[in-house]
């Protein structure tokens, strides 16, 4: 067997037009290998600005599988640094979110970080005199991100010192983001309601195709969308809609609902389902709101942004939201069958509490270790996970509506079963797999 | 209507375990009232059930969906079917109010839910809200606390 590393023509070999092999769900090189390139050649999506409202605010997070802590620089700005002491390597911020003050201070031996990264004091300093210790790493500090973008309080970093900028990273794609925060009246967001973190044991990639993956809900969700209908359907007549049927019906709607509702492709791995319309289409109005987004936007404006049903965007390589919801979900690669799926959600400032609520009832039925969505998808991923291993076939087909042609059209609307988004995904995925893309 | 004795609530609440473990889940959703619910928080010391995510808030219908679910020929996730046990600490009667038909229990207790070659261990407390309702004792409200109700998890298929 060859070895990936150090071996890109094997690496690209992985990837086909219109067929991936296993090897980039199972093996543990191609998942290292992974970490090293595409996490740090792509623009990685850390968290969101209202986690760390005041100044000293920080919150520990990954990028792939490394350490990092989002703070709030003195300044005021957001920065994002490696969350290693650059002493022995202990981890200088250990809670998930806190406040540090001005400083941060390593417990081991209390050398002490400005939260720019820079040191601001080392005990008994005089024992690194004629050392030339102010040429090693270690004096540089707590290393910073320097490649950090603040878009709209959505924080993404990029660990690779140089790379494609983030304007042409996202492109056209941030316009999924900017509906989801023009759905404030005051065009802001806060991070509400705690996080759902639910353990998949599987490659983290089988998350990122099945947010495209139109053809499945209908079948893999029968047993939780399709009861919760029929359940529905035997209550008293006169019985008021409850809110968790109007969010687990639509998951069986037929085909044809789903071909129609289109899938929009992006460059560099981006995309998303629900062109014209999609599963969050017909929840029932929250009284008072649209009057707040009218008299922030105007009527026209309002219903534009209102009538913009975005069911899953994807920005590649982990993350995920949801525009109509104020959901949004990391799929955190742990190893190379393990994933740690975060979901969050948001408060639109300025509008009624009752669009949280349902929010959070939705990933907790959708999205959390309890959903019986959830349970549906991960029986899928972990079946896949062990059969991968058969020797019969070692290639994962992604061949719906394929044609030639898709590979001259970087940005595109298609019908909703193609699979043409996660080609696209694999196609970014060869791409930043580089060292240098 | 006689009031129920400790003995009552204590055994009220090693039934419902027992309808769990033995997976009579029709007869354990008649133990909750119209408006029960079933209620295990994702935050330690949570006091908010809407405005704060949880694991579990269900309804009575979200319940139901639930336990058809579970019988389902197409659900997948339990081809083959999950199992469950519960490990009891003897219920401490928090509240007994015979006037405002108002019990609360308080019941430590170990848990472990397996499926294939996996099993998972959960450990917490569960307060049970009671009443009577025409003589017989309902739960309005059983809250599931468990000691690490902010860790990740894997699947939790069943109740606790």
């Amino acid at each position: 067997m060859p070895g990936y590393n150090g071996n890109l023509d094997a690496v690209r070999a992985l990837v086909r037009e219109t067929e991936v092999h296993r090897d980039v769900y199972t093996d543990p090189e191609v998942f290292a290998l992974e970490m090293e390139h595409v996490f740090a050649n792509t623009w990685v999506y850390v968290g969101h600005a209202s986690q760390i409202p005041n100044v000293g605010d920080f919150f520990t997070t990954t990028i792939g599988i490394k350490p990092v802590v989002m703070v709030r620089h003195s300044d005021g700005s957001v920065r994002v640094l490696h969350n290693r002491c650059p002493h022995k390597g202990t981890r200088v911020a250990n809670e998930i979110c806190g406040n540090t003050g001005r400083f941060f201070r390593c417990p081991y031996h209390a050398w002490s970080f400005r939260t720019d990264g820079s040191i601001a004091a080392i005990p008994l300093p005089n024992g690194y005199e004629n050392t030339d210790f102010k040429d090693s790493a270690a004096a540089q500090g707590m290393a910073p991100v320097r490649n950090t973008q603040v878009y709209r309080d959505f924080v993404f970093s990029r660990l690779a010192e140089t790379g494609i900028s983030f304007e042409d990273y996202f492109g056209e794609s941030l316009s999924s983001l900017d509906n989801m925060i023009d759905r404030s009246p005051v065009g802001e967001l806060e991070v509400a309601g705690g996080v759902l973190r639910y353990f998949h044991r599987c490659n983290w990639k089988m998350l990122v195709e099945n947010l495209t993956d139109t053809c499945h809900p209908m079948v893999a969700h029968e047993s939780s969308a399709g009861t919760a209908v029929a359940v529905w359907k035997q209550q008293p007549e006169g019985t008021p809609k409850h809110p968790a049927v109007e969010i687990y019906a639509p998951f069986v709607s037929p085909y044809q609902f789903y071909e129609g509702m289109g899938i929009r492709i992006w460059p560099n791995g981006h995309g998303h389902t629900g062109v014209s319309h999609s599963i969050h289409s017909d929840y029932s109005a929250i009284p008072g709101y649209f009057e707040q987004m009218e008299a922030a936007y105007g009527a026209a404006r309002a219903k534009a942004i209102l009538d913009t049903n975005r069911h899953n965007t994807v920005y590649f390589p982990n993350m995920t939201m949801k525009g109509p919801i104020q959901a949004l979900r990391i799929f955190k690669p742990v190893a190379v069958d393990k994933t740690m799926v975060e979901s969050w959600t948001f408060r639109l400032v300025g509008a009624p509490d009752k669009l949280l609520e349902r929010t959070l009832m939705y990933s907790r039925l959708i999205n959390a270790p309890t959903s019986p969505v959830g349970h549906d998808d991960l029986e899928m991923y972990e079946r896949a996970q062990d059969s991968l291993h058969s020797d019969a076939n070692p290639w994962v087909n992604m061949q719906r509506l394929y044609d030639p042609a898709e590979l001259d059209q970087p940005t595109a609307v298609a019908n909703g079963t193609t699979e043409w988004q996660m080609r696209n995904q694999f196609r970014a995925w060869r791409h930043f797999m580089s060292a240098t893309p | 209507m006689n009031a129920p004795s400790e003995q009552d609530l204590i055994g009220f609440v090693l039934h419902e375990a027992r309808l769990i473990d033995e997976q009579r889940f029709d007869e354990w959703l008649d133990l909750f009232t119209d408006d029960g619910r079933y209620w295990m928080p994702l935050e330690y010391g949570q006091t908010d059930p809407v405005l704060h995510n949880s694991l579990f808030y269900d309804d009575k219908l979200l319940l139901r969906i639930r336990v058809e679910r579970l019988k389902g020929a197409k659900t997948y996730s339990q081809k083959p079917k999950s199992r469950c046990h519960h490990v009891l600490q003897t219920p401490v009667v928090d509240a007994m109010d015979p006037d405002g038909n108002r019990y609360l229990t308080w019941t430590p207790f170990h848990y472990l839910e397996t499926r294939q070659d996996e099993q998972t261990l959960f450990a917490g407390w569960s307060r049970h809200h009671l009443l009577q309702v025409d003589g017989t004792l309902k739960m309005k409200l059983k809250r599931v606390d468990l000691v690490n109700c902010d860790s990740a998890f894997g699947n939790i298929q069943l109740f606790m």
